[in-house]
């Protein structure tokens, strides 16, 4: 699982074999093809791009196209052993309710996005007054799909509020994993395995 | 199989059936027009069965025989191609009510030693799968790797996968719908009209006569012509231009009622050709059998139910720009999928072209094609 990226190769890494698993935001489907064939999960896919969706499709991959704010309500409660969300929470509307819909379908979710609150951007914030353009979150104000940002702590808050129960916690510096110390200021990316508490 | 006379081009058979039709009345014998492509294998595991829409006929990859055009989805179908007949057993036929071989209401009644005209069963889509599920009973088929279809065609594959749960691998479902809506039940009726207002059409007993209902059968298709094209593909082909005269004028208004405009002329030429080659009671009795359509109908109004513990795996996709099954119907149709828990896939795919985009080039929907049956090992 050398080629997937890092959050997704946390997320693979962490997932039982033979599970059922609905990737939602699944891309052109890396991650569901990863998990096909490395650990014989039953995956399917959930994407708004039609090019990510052809994509996926074209490599055999059941991938519906549609938007997480909107289809995730047609899924059958518990359908899947896990539901993912990669890099997608912080481009939905309602993020609060994406997530009440993962953990509806999925026994657990796994939920990675980028941290708001990493040192760089909190930098770019407080020296240039500027909304911050890095590398993970290199889009503009005015044209980033990222509508919703938030941080390590306000997602914990989140969960806490919601009685969810957080069965991991992953960060990401780079491609490297590093400790929970310090996470909220240093990490670029988290990743949470999540269950109803 | 070479010297098995059951499969290759251009084949007939005639059937006891009988067709259990969902009017309640039985029909037998039952015959088949159809054309098998490529070499069924030894475990009977590649057989792909694609079903017309439809004015289409059993010609998916071969010349047909009045036009002497080319296969009607040779795009799709053909060496090369996703579906290849060097790997798969492919079966087209003509569909029951049709007018190509398969028993229609121009064909030869036994009880009346005449052709049926009105006398013709009214059928329904699961009807014709019946039919075709008695075909391939014949052929020895017992398990489908595939069953495609684009509109009408789509409505065949949905219906058969819920008919016959066990009998098909997979199916891919290609701008198409569960149901037919008030505006496609309406554009019909104006076709059905337009063939039985035509003084020549005598009440659906034409057969044998010199008069021929031609003129409302040319009118049925010209509307139903519109429908299947696009604003956007009818401006980008034809605009607003006009013809030129036959006398060599260039473009300009006649202050008559020839065909001043390009699509006039367009959708006129589409009429009289479209009569060489079809039966006004058949284009009457399919288009009944479209409208009658509503897969969720037979379960409760449940389209989940119709798909409930299927094993199937689906494959749907759409075009932007048709209005005649726009992509909020197949949406309709992967919502149940999911609800159901299926393996679906779905895509809508951007064409300028409206329905019709299905049969034309499509690059995109080979691809995926391509890569559904390749991902179930065909």
């Amino acid at each position: 699982m050398t080629t997937l990226r890092p959050d997704l190769s946390i997320i693979a890494e962490n997932i039982r074999a033979g599970s059922r698993v609905l990737d939602v935001g699944c891309g052109d489907g890396a991650l569901m093809a990863a998990l096909r064939d490395q650990k014989q999960v039953d995956a399917r896919g959930l994407e708004i791009e039609s090019a990510n969706v052809s994509a996926a499709v074209a490599r055999g991959l059941a991938v519906v196209q549609g938007d997480a704010d909107t289809d995730l309500a047609d899924y059958p409660d518990k359908g899947f052993d896990y539901a993912i969300l990669s890099q997608t929470l912080q481009t939905t509307r309602r993020p609060d309710l994406v997530l009440d819909q993962l953990l509806r379908i999925g026994g657990q979710a796994f939920v990675s996005f980028p941290n708001f609150a990493q040192w760089k951007i909190r930098f770019a914030h407080l020296i240039n007054g500027r909304m911050p353009v890095t590398k993970q979150l290199p889009h503009r104000w005015y044209d980033t799909p990222n509508i919703h940002h938030v941080t390590i702590r306000d997602f914990k808050s989140f969960v806490a509020e919601r009685d969810y129960a957080i069965k991991g916690e992953w960060y990401l510096s780079g491609e490297k994993e590093r400790s929970v110390r310090g996470a909220n200021l240093l990490a670029e990316h988290a990743v949470f395995l999540l269950e109803r508490g | 199989m070479n010297d098995d006379g059951r499969f290759g081009l251009d084949r007939r058979t005639k059937l006891l059936g009988p067709v259990k039709l969902d009017s309640g009345a039985s029909f037998a014998p039952v015959e088949f027009a159809y054309e098998t492509y490529g070499t069924l294998n030894a475990d009977k595991s590649n057989a792909i069965l694609i079903c017309h829409a439809l004015t289409g006929d059993q010609y998916v990859a071969s010349t047909h025989p009045v036009t002497g055009k080319p296969g009607w989805w040779t795009r799709m179908v053909g060496e090369g191609k996703p579906v290849d007949p060097d790997r798969h057993c492919i079966i087209c036929i003509n569909v029951l009510g049709s007018c190509m071989g398969s028993s229609g209401p121009a064909s030869f009644d036994p009880a009346s030693d005449a052709p049926y005209g009105m006398d013709f069963p009214v059928i329904t889509i699961a009807d014709m799968v019946r039919a075709q599920a008695i075909l391939l009973d014949h052929l020895g088929i017992e398990k489908l790797a595939c069953v495609i279809g684009g509109s009408m065609g789509g409505m065949l594959a949905l219906t058969f996968v819920s008919l016959f749960p066990d009998r098909v691998q997979s199916a891919i479902v290609i701008a198409s719908t569960a149901r037919h809506s008030a505006q496609n039940i309406a554009f019909h009726e104006v076709g059905r009209q337009a063939i039985m207002a035509d003084p020549h059409w005598q009440n659906g007993g034409y057969y044998g006569s010199v008069d021929q209902p031609d003129a409302g059968l040319a009118v049925a298709r010209m509307a139903a012509h519109i429908t299947y094209l696009s604003e956007e593909g009818l401006t980008q082909k034809f605009g607003r231009q006009l013809q030129d005269r036959p006398d060599g004028t260039k473009g300009t208004k006649t202050f008559g009622f020839d065909a001043d405009f390009q699509v006039e002329s367009y959708l006129r030429h589409q009429g009289l050709s479209f009569v060489e080659r079809f039966d006004a009671n058949s284009y009457l009795y399919i288009t009944r059998a479209m409208d009658y359509y509503d897969l969720a109908e037979a379960h409760g109004g449940s389209l989940a139910a119709a798909f409930k513990n299927t094993k199937t795996r689906f494959c749907l996709i759409s075009f932007d720009t048709d209005w005649l099954y726009p992509t909020i119907e197949s949406k309709r149709v992967v919502r149940a999928l999911n609800a159901a828990g299926a393996a679906a896939s779905f895509v809508e795919l951007s064409s300028p072209f409206g329905h019709d985009a299905f049969l034309l080039d499509a690059p995109e929907m080979n691809r995926i094609v391509d890569g559904f049956l390749k991902a179930g090992g065909l």
